[in-house]
């Protein structure tokens, strides 16, 4: 009898032990929320070296794109602690700021010797200023990422092709450097037979949902002459969203549209773009940066098949892309913000920034992207370095998300359903702003 | 014997519980009893709509807690009344309400006539129709989404093969016209089965001594039909009608899994408008009254319309 009672009560007391240790350990556990995508799977690679130095143990809290700004921008509305650092939208760094979900980074930037002279300079104002262009930082730059395009390279070289291609227009087939050279590309490839099976010219962003057109739409809009607002006057948006250009680049996006992408891509974005391309349907395809390391390993369309270029340039020479990307931020409602500091100092390591890039995500270091070698380590990198010197991006304002929501909804109308007019949609898009920025008191 | 077997009976009955319950009444207990029920309904349904009128006056935005929260009056009811947007998306639910619920209630009153025969096998069908009805509108709306797809989906090739227009130009969710038949074409699958279940229950609560009656005065069966069939189950249709009116007045699962409100605003329907305003553009005091605009419109059109009902059943 005293035997069993000394047994159970070892038992329990093991168990206790144990329960306690492992305790411990949860406490020191840090909680990273980002997007559910390629590169959150490098990060959580890339973080076991952050464990194996510090022993403070690494979750992570993935959502899928299409519910990535309404998971976390909740979870900071409600001043969750889920998460204890936070990869967020470049968009969400005003309301961040604003409403004080972030912890400003500053005095910890100083102490620690961390310099935003050291990251390019696009992603500084990007992904850690608000308001922007000064010297407030609520964001470590973490991943950079641009709207740029994939082509398909073996189908581009094809001597029958680019035979016809130079009788019919007159230049070589190439990868476009204007954007009205990029349609005729795509008209050239749309509804194609090649090898048995029908093609289409382009995958480009048409979804309606969260921000698909309006990234897309802005990607050729930039080039052609579109301006937020008046760059003396901040906020003063009319003949600059609706100038005479910008309705012509809108124009331009409706007809590559109805011209050129594959029966039913009426609302694409991310996924579906890769997905188009990868099963062969298109010769060109308009995505964000962070997929070309996937599609380059496709075995059916990547290696020697695939080739990358910069967004071209619009009919006056102006050329732009549009900003993707995120920073990595502490979240202030975190009990371990020590430990976040902690994550965030090692991130900003120059040996790390080498092997997050390594590993497929896209470093913002300077010493990593203007090393010597960085153009010719991946067959994609010049493509982004060249992409990420002409970056703009769309309102970080604290009311991003009715802008956004705006801006969606005009462009859906005219060039998925062919509402009313290019002009039409960009005054009605003056006139949703102006509301917006009158309720925010800001006009 | 019949007094022994009373007062046993009368022995055995427990005396009432509050009596053993110093200081409670049976009313009180039951109150007891009830209240946890009351308490629950009270903070999930009653206080959230009182909270939602207050913030209906206010300019709150729920991302926006640190906010000073200005009280708007009717701001936000006047701006909703004259946004032209909104009118759009009502016209738009009309459409989806008219169309269905008219679909459903031709085709479902239909299949229930037919299964009301009783035929062989008459079980089984009965089965197989009520298949979709059992299926999780996440899962519908996202097999259908294949189905439509113009390059792979079955229903394209369908009417490519009998219409000889190729299934690449059946864009169903993609064109500005087809896409809210599209949707149309999905909810009446779904749900027809439902009617129908109850336009059954209606035809088998028809006596059969009135058929009998009037196969003596030597009535015709459309006679029957017209006189006997269609007056004595109309309420039983005008309920389906009422549950399907409100169900599709808020529709939003299919809407959304479909064409997300697209292609542009075409199939934005009231309810998928109000999800933008509300958690997406975070405009919750605007959102706030858009809703109860909304609760207004169906409370009062449901409230007609169960009065219609009520003077139908005492006909």
């Amino acid at each position: 009898m005293k035997s069993t009672w000394k047994l159970a009560l070892g038992l329990a007391s093991a168990i206790t032990a144990s329960t306690a240790v492992s305790n411990a350990a949860h406490a020191e556990d840090l909680t990273l929320c980002w997007a559910a995508w390629d590169p959150a799977n490098a990060l959580v690679e890339l973080s076991k070296d952050f464990t194996k130095e510090t022993g403070i143990g690494m979750k992570f809290e993935f959502v899928p794109w299409t519910n990535y700004a309404d998971r976390f921008l909740n979870e900071l509305n409600s001043h969750g602690k889920l998460c204890d650092l936070i990869i967020g939208d470049s968009q969400w760094i005003g309301g961040a700021a604003e409403n004080g979900h972030y912890v400003k980074l500053n005095d910890f930037f100083d102490k620690e010797k961390i310099s935003m002279d050291d990251f390019v300079p696009a992603t500084v104002v990007g992904y850690s200023e608000w308001p922007k262009n000064t010297p407030n930082y609520w964001a470590l730059p973490a991943m950079g990422d641009v709207v740029g395009w994939t082509y398909r390279k073996d189908w581009f070289s094809r001597p029958e092709l680019q035979k016809e291609f130079k009788e019919k227009y007159g230049w070589d087939l190439a990868p476009p450097t204007t954007f009205d050279q990029l349609k005729q590309i795509a008209e050239f490839f749309q509804k194609r037979q090649i090898d048995g099976k029908t093609v289409y010219g382009a995958s480009i962003y048409t979804e309606r949902g969260s921000e698909g057109i309006t990234m897309g739409a802005m990607d050729v809009l930039y080039s052609y002459g579109f301006q937020y607002e008046n760059p003396k006057k901040p906020y003063e948006m009319e003949g600059f969203v609706n100038s005479e250009k910008s309705a012509k680049g809108l124009e331009f996006y409706k007809a590559l549209y109805d011209c050129c992408t594959p029966p039913g891509a009426s609302n694409s974005y991310m996924g579906e773009g890769v997905d188009a391309f990868k099963s062969g349907q298109v010769a060109m395809h308009m995505n964000f940066a962070f997929t070309w390391p996937g599609l380059q390993k496709d075995e059916n369309v990547g290696g020697d098949k695939i080739g990358y270029f910069v967004n071209p340039k619009g009919p006056d020479g102006d050329q732009f892309a549009q900003l993707g990307g995120q920073g990595i931020s502490v979240v202030s409602y975190s009990d371990k913000q020590e430990s976040a500091l902690k994550y965030i100092k090692w991130f900003a390591n120059k040996d790390v920034q080498a092997k997050w890039w390594s590993l497929g995500g896209y470093s913002c270091l300077n010493s990593v992207v203007k090393d010597p070698k960085f153009p010719s380590s991946q067959p994609y990198a010049q493509a982004f370095l060249d992409s990420m010197a002409i970056v703009k991006d769309f309102w970080a304002e604290p009311s991003y998300a009715p802008l956004l929501q705006a801006s969606q909804k005009r462009f859906h109308d005219y060039v998925v359903a062919g509402q009313g007019s290019a002009k039409d949609a960009l005054d009605g898009l003056v006139k949703d702003w102006t509301q917006i920025f009158q309720d925010d008191g800001k006009m | 014997m019949l007094n022994r077997t009373a007062d046993n009976v009368a022995r055995a009955t427990p005396e009432p519980l509050a009596k053993k319950i110093r200081g409670i009444s049976d009313k009180g207990l039951a109150w007891l009893f009830i209240s946890p029920t009351i308490l629950l309904l009270l903070a999930i349904n009653i206080f959230p709509l009182f909270w939602a009128i207050y913030l209906s006056f206010t300019n709150y935005r729920a991302n926006r807690p640190n906010e000073v929260v200005k009280n708007l009056g009717l701001a936000n009811y006047r701006r909703i009344l004259g946004d032209q947007d909104v009118w759009i998306a009502m016209q738009t639910t009309a459409h989806f309400v008219f169309w269905t619920i008219l679909l459903q209630t031709v085709i479902g009153f239909t299949l229930a006539w037919l299964i009301d025969r009783k035929f062989r096998g008459h079980a089984f069908w009965t089965t197989i129709i009520l298949v979709p009805m059992m299926l999780s509108p996440a899962v519908v709306g996202n097999f259908w989404r294949f189905l439509y797809e113009p390059q792979i989906g079955l229903f394209s090739y369908v009417i490519s093969f009998v219409t000889g227009i190729p299934p690449t130009n059946v864009q169903m969710l993609s064109n500005v016209e087809l896409a809210p038949w599209a949707i149309i074409i999905v909810d009446t699958w779904m749900w027809t089965p439902y009617v129908m279940l109850i336009c059954l229950a209606g035809l088998r609560s028809i006596p059969e001594y009135i058929y009998e009656a009037a196969e003596v005065d030597r009535a015709s069966n459309w006679r029957q039909f017209w006189s006997i069939t269609l007056p004595m189950a109309l309420p039983f249709i005008m309920l389906a009608v009422l549950f399907r009116g409100i169900e599709n007045f808020k529709m939003f699962d299919m809407v959304n899994l479909l064409t997300g409100g697209g292609p542009g605003s075409t199939t934005e329907v009231a309810s998928i408008t109000l999800k933008r305003q509300a958690f997406e553009s975070w405009r919750t005091g605007y959102s706030s009254a858009f809703a109860i605009i909304l609760f207004v419109a169906v409370f009062g059109l449901a409230n007609i319309y169960v009065k219609a009902l009520n003077k139908v059943k005492q006909r």
